[in-house]
């Protein structure tokens, strides 16, 4: 039997920062990535010297692409004024950032350094909805590209596996969009700060005035039965289904446990972390999970000691409705083809009994992809430490919470518990 | 004749014969579609080629209305969407293909699990002549 693993030391999170999510553009990737530094300084109660972090490791997935700008590891340590400490970027899609959390807990873990700087960011509303889904569709893999699949393509194919092995439909995809737009307006950090009712309301009310007749709307669903309001991107997924177009930065400070009181009382450890890496939609076992997801999670159970149960919250990567949906079994918080209907009975609901995205998830919070895996990080650690203002989870005494975070086409999945103690 | 690799190179240029075309491993007969030139089950180099008969069902499709640039070169966008299909060939192994002869405006009437047969799509994309893998109905 496969032992379960162990860090060489444990590694807690001392602060963190975020810069507000968004399309901004008369800010770039530096302006942004200074933003989350900035507030990261200040959340670290006893203070810290910067000059006292070993090294960056910086989560980017493709402004490369986006920016026609490479080699982001550098650029940052400079901006933050580590420089000359040793840099590094990880790249594994929507995932790059988790990536870097997890390389700078193993350097800490394995005793090679004590303090390190994590963070991602992205750079992406500079480019036409069509250049970022090229982009984006950089990280499907091949054959998936050939045969014209899209990022939002292969999400809606997933969908229609799905809703036909287990006889679920669009309306149980609606549940998870109005859930995340009736959290987002809780944070200040969202760049659609916006429910799904007001947004329907608000339209109603401009469609009145500009054409002299309303929608007869009842519903937040028919809002988003209706094409007009709607429209399809991917079929099934429709424009209220997918994640938006985003720029942003994230970042959290990592020291080994024996040092981390510090810097604060009440510091953030690592309880679990586990990665995955998927084979490509056509060579999974069963197109209606994600095989990386499944594995990264048994690695952080195991390592951890915990089970789903033990999971008070989580984010869960929500790039597309039908993500969380799947997502939500492969971690194990529901059983496959059991997800659709918790969910539409308000499980995972801000006061249900799980929790899930209360960030608003990428749907609302927006994913500025290289960003995404430390800023739902972000959330689990101002959940655990009681900060969440409006949309801390009534549940209290949160001691264990969790965030998943999936890159490509779930060609890398990371899974990371976190507990405060 | 010189034996031709077992890669994503050569699958397309097969694709362009109007050939469908997998590896199977000859130590323990994994097959693979597309094909691998090292078998994963019991890592053998030991391939040979496999022409599937180019049937199969649909397993998971989508209909796109936001199309990437290679695919608007061809025509397609937000009012002109198409359809991209993963399909359960009946050798078993699945790919991932364009879904033709079917409407995309009516993604209602696309069944999961529908027969489909092979159908190669050769098309100009810019000044190059492409083929791209497809499925019809049956
Ligand atoms: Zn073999």
């Amino acid at each position: 039997m496969k032992k379960n693993r162990k860090l060489g030391r444990g590694v807690a999170i001392v602060g963190a920062g975020m810069s507000k999510f968004g399309m901004f553009r008369d800010k770039d990737s530096k302006d942004l990535f200074a933003d989350a530094f900035r507030e990261l300084i200040v959340s670290v109660d006893k203070g810290f010297d910067p000059k006292d972090v070993d090294a960056l490791y910086l989560g980017n997935f493709s402004n490369d692409y986006f920016m026609h700008q490479a080699h982001w590891g550098p650029i940052i340590s400079d901006l933050v004024g580590i420089a000359p400490k040793p840099a590094t970027r990880t790249e594994g899609a929507c995932a790059s950032s988790a990536l870097a959390f997890r390389e700078g807990v193993f350097a800490i873990a394995s005793g090679f350094y004590d303090m390190v700087l994590v963070g991602g960011v992205e750079e992406m509303s500079k480019r036409t909805t069509e250049e970022v889904a090229e982009g984006l569709a950089l990280a499907t893999v091949p054959y998936e590209g050939r045969a014209g699949f899209t990022f939002p393509g292969v999400f809606g194919a997933v969908a229609t596996a799905y809703f036909a092995k287990y006889g679920a439909h669009r309306e149980h995809l609606m549940n998870i969009t109005i859930k995340s737009h009736n959290n987002a307006p809780l944070n200040p950090k969202a760049q659609f700060p916006v429910t799904i009712a007001d947004l329907m309301n608000k339209k109603k009310e401009s469609l009145q005035k500009r054409e002299g007749a309303a929608p007869d709307w009842q519903t937040e669903k028919d809002f988003l039965a209706d094409a007009r309001a709607n429209p399809v991107v991917a079929w099934p997924m429709h424009l209220f289904d997918c994640c938006p177009i985003s720029d942003g930065a994230s970042c959290m400070l990592l020291v080994a446990e024996e040092i981390a009181r510090n810097f604060t009382d009440d510091p953030i450890f690592v309880a679990g972390l586990g990665q995955g890496s998927g084979r490509g939609f056509h060579a999974s076992d069963d197109l209606t999970y994600f095989e990386a997801t499944r594995y990264a999670a048994r690695e952080a159970y195991g390592m951890s000691g915990l089970t789903p149960d033990d999971i008070q919250f989580s984010e869960v990567h929500d790039c597309f409705s039908i993500a969380e949906l799947v997502h939500v079994e492969d971690l194990g918080f529901f059983k496959p083809g059991q997800g659709y209907k918790a969910i539409a009975d308000g499980a995972t609901r801000l006061d249900g009994i799980k929790p899930i995205n209360t960030s608003g998830g990428l749907k609302c919070k927006g994913h500025p992809v290289g960003a995404t895996g430390i800023s739902q990080l972000y959330e689990v650690w101002t959940q655990l430490r009681g900060l969440a203002g409006a949309r801390q989870v009534p549940a209290g005494d949160l001691r264990i919470g969790a965030a998943h975070n999936l890159g490509g086409t779930g060609g890398t999945c990371t899974f990371t518990i976190l507990e405060r103690k | 004749m010189e034996e031709k690799s077992f890669s994503d190179i050569t699958y397309e240029q097969y694709l362009k014969e109007e050939k469908l075309m997998g590896s199977r491993c000859t130590e323990c007969e994994a097959a693979y579609v597309p094909p691998r030139s090292i078998c994963v089950q019991c890592f053998s180099s030991d391939m040979e080629w496999v022409e599937m008969k180019g049937t199969g069902r649909l397993a998971a499709f989508t209909c796109i209305t936001i199309a990437p640039p290679f695919m608007i070169a061809q025509g397609y966008n937000r009012k002109n969407p198409y359809i991209s299909g993963v399909v359960e060939l009946e050798e078993g192994g699945r790919v991932d293909a364009r879904i033709e002869g079917l409407d995309p405006n009516k993604p209602e009437d696309i069944k999961v699990g529908m027969p489909l047969k092979v159908k190669y799509l050769h098309t100009e994309v810019g000044d190059k002549e492409e083929t791209f893998l497809a499925f019809e109905p049956l």
